[in-house]
């Protein structure tokens, strides 16, 4: 690199306005971009961190989520006596017999009713989720109708303080706690008793068991135990796999749907950016002529365009990525597709995404550049000397 | 010829320009010699030729026929990239709107040619600062072209040109677009460079007052060299 770098960086500030416009236009494609990528990591991050390394999920084989699934008393029975489930202090099996149904509650910026998820719990669920704490309240009492709420339910439903009532299954349920599960799936669930629930929605299975791995790196074996027995037609994955299954589909969806705009919008700022390096070349004939004259070669100005135009695109890539991360302070809710219920979560920008957007970034000012760049590279010395 | 003490030979040299069909002659068999330290002015009507033998003369242009020798160096042979590093240490251009670059200063400017050497920072910034002392310029090394009058431009591009100590220096209408005064100052120093330093310089110009200057006069028209002018100096 023979030409300064800032040969190319001063150029472009003296075009600032046309600089500042292709800026602009680079920046707004790095924006959707990044934000497009935030929103499926941000999906992925709070239904994987909705699991645990140490726990497993049970549910009917091909069943694909716990909404589908089906698990009756007798097989719920045998899982439950498996050798290789945890004990807790007070010689309890870390075990719960869940039941997971779908109802229909008004939204408090619409209106409109939206599916959630009325997860029916046992006695250690709680103590299964080392990141659901009650934050107000307290849990419901065993065989009542009562419930808790996560935080997001009770940010975004209506009915959503303690002490109100939610009336669903021809029953009404009285909210006496409200639970913070962080930015996991769980702060977007209602809890109530199992057993309760499965008589109110008539149900004679469970929907799930959940235990918790006395050794985590027997979860082989204890997989191999269940799949196998003949009495069960069931299949066990680790509570994290679970989660990340259930959020392969949405996040592979969104990725899909925002690149495909993207490269549609990119191919408008790589014109922008074209034309304007078209522009500076075309402004600089003489400069040119005047450079390969001295002895610069070929390459040489050929490089030091193409880096104007790379300028160009970090300095794009860069502003989308800072308006970009404004977006972390949102939450959205979105539908599930892998339990059809609404679930609230957060753009996360991680550290790929940044230099995704950023690479993104300098393959559009690159692309916008060459074309540009090689015509200035072969002009030829008379000619360019002469302004032609 | 007496090929002593000469910096320059050209030979049989011939060029055409090529305008679709039709082939333009502009350089027709020429032949001249320029010795170390000369002042030679070429001269003649606009499309005789002269800012085209300048041009093969500093290596940007390529010749059709004939040869050019700069300090026994057959430049015709080189490839475009040998020339380009060729031209680097051995030639330094004066032009007539002095072409700096503008988003530089002037000791950016002065610096570019260094660039393409070996020279260290340190090594860089000693010639930048003795070649812009040369011009009388070393109060405006921060200064940006459009900061400079016109004579201050050219005298930059001249400190451009002699800041790699090249065999050549080539103007072409060095004082084209300067004022009376400024033209003289740049025609003064562009002596004191020919006289206290011994650089060679061929210099393309129409104004008789510049060719004055000069310790010899070649004539161009229509691309034939001639000794006598055909104008009145």
């Amino acid at each position: 690199m023979k030409i300064p770098l800032s040969y190319s960086l001063r150029n472009l500030w003296t075009r600032r306005l046309t600089t500042s416009l292709t800026i602009g236009g680079m920046a707004l494609v790095v924006f959707v971009f990044a934000a497009v990528l935030m929103l499926a990591e941000g999906l992925q991050k709070t239904l994987v961190e909705t699991g645990s390394d140490d726990n497993v999920v049970v549910i009917r084989k091909s069943a694909g989520s716990e909404v589908q699934s089906g698990i009756d008393r007798v097989q719920a029975s045998i899982i439950e006596t498996q050798p290789g489930i945890a004990i807790d202090a007070d010689g309890k099996r870390m075990v719960a017999k869940e039941i997971v149904v779908l109802i229909a509650l008004p939204k408090k910026s619409t209106n409109k009713p939206s599916n959630v998820v009325i997860r029916g719990i046992g006695e250690k669920s709680l103590d299964l989720r080392r990141q659901v704490k009650i934050s107000e309240g307290r849990m419901p009492v065993s065989g009542s109708t009562e419930i808790v709420i996560g935080k997001s339910i009770a940010k975004r439903f209506k009915s959503g303080k303690v002490g109100e009532v939610l009336r669903f299954g021809m029953r009404d349920w009285r909210i006496v706690g409200i639970f913070d599960a962080g930015n996991t799936g769980f702060s977007s669930e209602v809890w109530g008793d199992a057993d309760i629930l499965m008589q109110t929605f008539r149900r004679q299975a469970y929907s799930s068991v959940i235990f918790r791995l006395q050794n985590p790196s027997e979860f082989e074996v204890i997989k191999q135990k269940i799949e196998s027995d003949p009495r069960l037609t069931l299949e066990a994955r680790k509570e994290t796999k679970y989660y990340r299954d259930q959020s392969e589909m949405m996040a592979k969806f969104l990725r899909i749907l925002g690149i495909s705009l993207t490269i549609i919008f990119s191919l408008g700022a790589i014109i922008g950016a074209m034309i304007t390096m078209y522009a500076a070349v075309a402004n600089r004939i003489a400069e040119i002529g005047t450079l390969r004259a001295l002895g610069f070669q070929r390459r040489n100005i050929l490089a030091a365009f193409v880096m104007e135009s790379l300028f160009l695109g970090l300095i794009g890539g860069f502003t989308g990525l800072i308006f970009a991360s404004f977006l972390q302070l949102y939450t959205i809710s979105t539908m599930n597709w892998a339990t059809f219920s609404e679930l609230a979560f957060s753009f996360e920008l991680s550290p790929d995404i940044i230099w995704e957007s950023i690479l993104f970034s300098l393959i559009m000012g690159l692309t916008g550049g060459m074309l540009p760049a090689i015509r200035a590279s072969r002009m030829n010395i008379v000619e360019a000397l002469r302004g032609e | 010829m007496n090929s002593e003490n000469n910096i320059v030979e050209i030979r049989n040299l011939s060029k055409s320009y090529h305008r679709g069909s039709l082939i333009l002659p502009v350089l027709n068999n020429i032949s001249l010699d320029i010795k170390e330290g000369e002042f030679l002015a070429l001269m003649g009507p606009s499309g005789s030729g002269k800012t085209t033998l300048l041009n093969l003369i500093a290596g940007i242009d390529k010749a059709d026929s004939g040869s050019i020798k700069v300090k026994s160096v057959e430049i015709t042979t080189l490839s475009e990239s040998e020339l380009a590093e060729w031209r680097a240490s051995n030639v330094g251009f004066i032009f007539q709107f002095y072409n700096l670059i503008p988003v530089l200063t002037a000791f950016e400017n002065v610096e570019l040619p260094l660039l393409l050497s070996k020279l260290s920072k340190k090594e860089r910034r000693e010639h930048v600062e003795m070649a812009l002392k040369v011009v009388n310029l070393s109060d405006r090394m921060d200064h940006r072209p459009g900061q400079l009058s016109g004579g201050q431009q050219q005298r930059v591009a001249i400190a451009r040109a002699i800041v790699t100590d090249p065999a050549i220096l080539v103007a072409d209408e060095p004082t084209g677009d300067l004022d009376r005064t400024s033209a003289e100052d740049i025609l003064n120093l562009m002596e004191q460079l020919v006289v206290e330093l011994n650089k060679t310089i061929i210099m393309v110009t129409h104004d008789p007052r510049a060719a004055k200057k000069a310790h010899h006069i070649k004539f161009l028209d229509k691309g034939i060299l001639n000794a006598r002018p055909q104008i009145d100096l």
